[in-house]
């Protein structure tokens, strides 16, 4: 059942159901149905869905270790370009929507504003991951160089999460239950490093 | 000290105006329900209008009731509307106390029997970066303080609202201290624009809008304009508020909308006024400068944000 093949054959139809949510809110916002504030509400709802996917790709990882779900590991690359393609979007209703291409406003906004520091170096970061995201390009870098490179998800989903934390006025709860899985998942990575070479003796 | 004719319209314009808002049931239903103290009065949206500033629309009464900040009733913007539903605002009290002749607890319904309800068209701006236009009805904070007959000694006017989590459901979480605090300096409290505001659109004060009764101080970010009032105390000492106590580096005392005071989340400088695509410039003290600007002459308001 959890075999590569139906994971790969399943492809498709995740596909869809991630790239949806982007269509509708497209839609709704042309239309006039995101509500009363509907260019705040597009980018929570981005941002929001950015981080979830982020979070996903480490979940992927972690559940690979359990041997019937080794399979799970080939989602992982869509996954993580979904999350891309959406921190793309929140990051341009940003710039364009929200302040419209006004640079200087947006540049001192990056310096001065600590969770836009927080949310922009996120963003950053994932450039380098995206663009390696081909098996070409893990041939070019060589596993090793590449699987680096890909480390830098770990930052990237923690700045992403505090980005999310600081935003919030009062009443941290989600932002907490977030930062909580990556922090979880963190721990299982060191804990799966510090078990390891012991078993190889 | 004047207030701008163009920003409000005399209560007598239209006593006798019994115009339903496009004859919505619901507000006719609660017209009959209301009683007659509560000097609460429909009328025709154009009648707002005409005392706008030229660059300002009214916003609908569906965006000002839906996009709230009442942490009372949840943290998002459209918990309020969703979740006030409960919230039992008659019979309503307002307890007087701290350095007044007399402290005493009045009934809301005699407050208002004393009082001349007024139209007040106001720019609110929250310190979240947005904007609206509202119509309130309501009455000058200072006719109350006079009948409260404070003594001379008392320089600050602190407001608590109503705690009561089982109508309240986002008081069953510690989000922020309950009850909200809010507080007031005795001369911006007695300046002729600050409202205690008990309707708007001409309806009663919806619940998620801070019914019964709730301050309106144009002038400063929103979060001043404590909702839901159960009680005013005179003080000699500057009182502790809600989020100057939760966040005191981020929010202060006085809260004066100021475009060149930034806050450390939201640049003050532009605003997005709802129902508008591209931002506007923030007015100092929210375009009230004329108003209110000689009461803060002396003080350096970088420091005192």
């Amino acid at each position: 059942m959890f075999s590569t093949r139906n994971f790969n054959r399943s492809k498709p139809i995740l596909f869809i159901l991630i790239l949806f949510p982007s269509l509708l809110w497209a839609y709704q916002f042309v239309t006039g149905n995101l509500g009363v504030n509907p260019i705040e509400k597009l980018m929570d709802e981005l941002g929001l869905m950015a981080l979830r996917l982020i979070i996903i790709t480490l979940m992927i990882t972690s559940l690979s270790n359990i041997k019937t779900l080794k399979s799970i590991v080939v989602l992982r690359r869509m996954i993580g370009l979904f999350a891309f393609y959406y921190v793309c979007l929140h990051f341009s209703t940003y710039i364009v929507l929200d302040h419209f291409l006004d640079m200087k406003f947006i540049i001192q906004d990056i310096i001065k504003r600590p969770f836009i520091t927080f949310g922009f170096i996120s963003f950053l970061f994932l450039i380098p991951l995206a663009s390696t995201s081909t098996n070409n390009m893990i041939k070019r870098l060589g596993f090793k160089l590449w699987k680096k490179i890909h480390y830098l998800i770990y930052p990237v989903a923690i700045l992403a999460s505090m980005h999310f934390y600081v935003l919030v006025r009062a009443d941290k709860t989600e932002p907490v239950i977030y930062m909580g899985i990556i922090i979880l998942l963190l721990l299982h990575r060191i804990f799966k490093r510090l078990t390891r070479p012991q078993l190889a003796q | 000290m004047k207030i701008l004719g163009s920003e409000i319209t005399p209560y007598n314009t239209y006593l006798n105006r019994r115009k339903f808002i496009k004859g919505s049931l619901a507000s006719a239903m609660l017209a009959t329900v209301t009683s007659s103290a509560f000097a609460n009065h429909e009328s025709d949206p154009s009648v707002y209008s005409k005392n706008l500033n030229e660059n300002d629309k009214l916003n609908s009464y569906e965006e000002i009731t839906t996009y709230n900040n009442f942490y009372e009733f949840g943290t998002h913007k459209k918990h309020p509307h969703l979740n006030s539903g409960n919230f039992k605002t008659r019979p309503w009290t307002i307890k007087i106390d701290g350095l007044v002749k007399k402290p005493q607890t009045f009934d809301l319904e005699k407050i208002l029997s004393n009082v001349t309800i007024e139209d007040r068209v106001y720019r609110l701006r929250c310190v979240e970066a947005w904007s609206m236009v509202i119509p309130w009805q309501g009455f000058q904070l200072s006719e109350l303080i006079k009948m409260a007959e404070p003594f001379s000694s008392a320089k600050y006017v602190q407001f608590v609202t109503v705690f009561r989590p089982e109508e309240m459901p986002g008081q069953q979480k510690r989000t922020i201290i309950w009850p909200y605090r809010e507080g007031l300096r005795m001369d911006e409290a007695m300046n002729p624009l600050t409202i205690l505001a008990t309707g708007l659109y001409g309806h009663e004060m919806p619940n998620q809008n801070g019914a019964p009764i709730r301050l309106v101080v144009p002038w400063k970010y929103g979060f001043k304009s404590i909702k839901s009032i159960v009680e005013i105390r005179f003080l000699d000492t500057q009182p502790e508020t809600s989020w100057e106590t939760l966040a005191p580096w981020e929010y202060g005392f006085y809260a004066n909308v100021n475009p060149n005071v930034n806050h450390p989340r939201w640049s003050q400088g532009t605003e997005r006024r709802i129902g508008e695509f591209k931002r506007r410039e923030t007015l100092m003290f929210n375009g009230y400068e004329k108003e209110v600007a000689h009461l803060y002459k002396d003080l350096d308001l970088t420091k005192f944000y």
